[in-house]
């Protein structure tokens, strides 16, 4: 908990476990998962009319760490540029909720958790997730903390896709969108990228049909799927203006080593993934991502815009989700004449922009916010 | 607000525009006029710029806006969306007119269109006495860095009108600070006409 005016400080990931014993969670699948635990972080305070709250989703390996930082670490969380005192999602304000998926690893049920039949991790034998299930579970978090309606919904890339689905399964406990660096549905490039990554994983053969936990993960297939992501998450500009051609060594070896600094990042995010991220968990949340669509209608039901205002947020560089699909959005609300605000920035870092420009996103994100908390002052004269 | 601060342009429409209306403002720079209109005439009001640096500014003002070119901008919105479709000096620099005309009485009721007279006098003189491209208060660009891509005077716009069979409501003169009403094609800077389809 933080006072008003003082940095976020230290935090605690806290979980709530839900769907127990007789009352799984119906997957949309048709599958039944049960229990579910579910990682999440709050930041600032939910006023008496618990009408502030902003749910804060994140992309595709992040986790409920949004802002702020833990006891004994100095890592601060993987948005706190934007959440805090005086930030995009002012916490003097708002009370800010950040929410883990289910399917993941950093806290929440997924393939790695314990399968309570077996008392061994689950592997291949958990279900596969959707974005819908993702946020049925967040759903059951928001009842829990007794919130009606949310503010905000908000999220880049895939937690974009979290806060559209918000918007489709249900828009009367949203106030406001903000998607970004998203889309209604991955087109093939990006499925198609998605399966390269998953074929990384499982052309490993220490990946064992994804029985690898009493031995270690496929670290050789994981590592080179994460490559592949790091590489579509910049642009050709961001990667000329980090590496260029630049040597690691200053001259040519001659063999396979990584001469390159490219090659030599690459290895090391990659390297660094394996650490942090479990392998049979970037199978499922990239399925995840390849099954959503809200195209066609799906977003908003019609006679739902009365009541939900969107800002959608796009970078001119990303080419991974680039501003065509932001645009379809921004499309999909006019057909239904809703109350849309939509910004390209013109960033040069790719996909990652919704990590790092902190100052456009800032000068959107506040004002809108502000705008759906107080609404306009109307005068009270006429011309 | 005193109105002396407001725009004179802007003062027409926020006098021609209805309390409550739903308005659609195609090229709607920093927000002012919607500002005006949600403001003094509790208007709901969407924005299409071009222009990213205008659209923080039109944010800041809690305004809604589309960041986005009014050529493609208007085939998704369903038809009679709203009551106004405004066009305030931004049609001079559409190209595809007819296309953007036929959008906006699609999609609105009535279209309020505001733009630089070509044939005002002193654009008329600087043509003649000079020999040089007009450079006027309505038209501040030199040839070389105009975002102007159409030239057109009160006459031009009326034949337009006539031709398309619209019919012009209200019809507003501007000689700068106030309205006038003798010799329009000569004396107004600019003009302003509220359309709705014949």
């Amino acid at each position: 908990m933080t006072k008003k005016g003082h940095p976020i400080g230290v935090v605690e990931t806290q979980y709530l476990t839900f769907a127990e014993g007789m009352d799984p969670l119906r997957l949309e699948s048709g599958k039944m998962l049960g229990p579910v635990r579910l990682a999440y972080e709050t930041y600032g305070h939910l006023n008496e009319e618990r009408s502030n709250a902003i749910l804060v989703l994140h992309a595709l390996s992040a986790d409920a760490h949004a802002a702020g930082h833990h006891k004994g670490s100095r890592d601060p969380g993987w948005w706190d540029a934007m959440i805090g005192p005086g930030k995009a999602f002012d916490t003097d304000l708002y009370f800010v909720i950040c929410s883990n998926v289910i399917g993941g690893c950093k806290g929440s049920t997924g393939p790695s958790s314990l399968n309570l039949k077996t008392g061994k991790p689950y592997g291949l034998a958990f279900p596969i997730i959707t974005i819908g299930d993702m946020v049925e579970a967040q759903l059951r978090l928001i009842d829990f903390l007794g919130i009606d309606q949310l503010l905000c919904v908000v999220g880049g890339s895939m937690g974009g896709m979290q806060a559209l689905q918000w918007s489709a399964s249900y828009p009367g406990r949203v106030r406001s969108v903000i998607p970004i660096a998203t889309a209604l549905k991955n087109s093939p490039q990006q499925i198609a990228f998605n399966e390269v990554v998953r074929q990384s994983i499982m052309a490993d053969p220490t990946w064992r049909d994804g029985n690898y936990y009493d031995y270690g993960q496929p670290e050789k297939g994981l590592a080179i799927a994460r490559m592949l992501g790091h590489i579509t998450f910049m642009s050709d500009q961001s990667m000329e203006e980090k590496f260029s051609r630049r040597l690691k060594n200053g001259n040519y070896s001659f063999k396979f080593g990584a001469d390159f600094e490219v090659e030599s990042y690459l290895r090391y995010r990659g390297d660094n993934f394996v650490k942090r991220f479990d392998a049979n968990s970037y199978l499922y949340v990239t399925k995840a991502l390849d099954y959503f669509d809200v195209s066609n209608g799906r977003l908003i039901g019609a006679n739902r815009c009365e009541r939900i205002r969107f800002l959608v947020i796009s970078f001119k560089s990303d080419w991974l989700y680039p501003p065509y699909q932001s645009q379809e959005i921004v499309k999909e609300l006019k057909r239904k004449a809703c109350d849309v605000t939509y910004c390209e920035i013109a960033s040069t870092y790719g996909h990652d922009a919704f990590l790092l420009e902190v100052k456009e996103q800032t000068n959107l994100i506040r004002p809108f916010l502000d705008k759906t908390f107080h609404g306009y002052e109307v005068a009270e004269y006429a011309i | 607000m005193p109105s002396e601060d407001v725009r004179l342009d802007h003062r027409i429409i926020a006098g021609v525009v209805e309390a409550g209306s739903k308005i659609l403002d195609l090229g709607c720079g920093n927000g002012d006029l919607m500002y005006l209109l949600a403001r003094e005439k509790n208007a709901r009001v969407q924005g299409i710029e071009l222009d990213e640096a205008a659209i923080y500014e039109c944010v800041k003002k809690g305004l809604s806006v589309i960041h986005g070119d009014i050529e493609e901008g208007l085939k998704e919105y369903p038809d009679a969306s709203f009551d106004d479709v405004i066009l305030n000096q931004s049609i001079q620099q559409v190209r595809k007119v007819d296309e953007v005309f036929e959008q906006a009485l699609r999609i609105g009721r009535r279209i309020i269109v505001g733009f630089p007279n070509f044939a005002h006098l002193g654009a008329r003189s600087m043509l003649f006495f000079r020999g040089a491209s007009p450079v006027t208060e309505s038209l501040p660009y030199h040839w070389n860095d105009t975002p102007n891509v159409r030239f057109l005077s009160v006459t031009d716009f009326k034949q337009f009108c006539t031709e398309r069979a619209l019919r012009i409501l209200e019809s507003h003169y501007l000689g700068g600070t106030k309205e006038i009403h003798l010799w329009p094609n000569l004396l107004a800077k600019d003009a302003l006409f509220v359309l709705v389809k014949a």
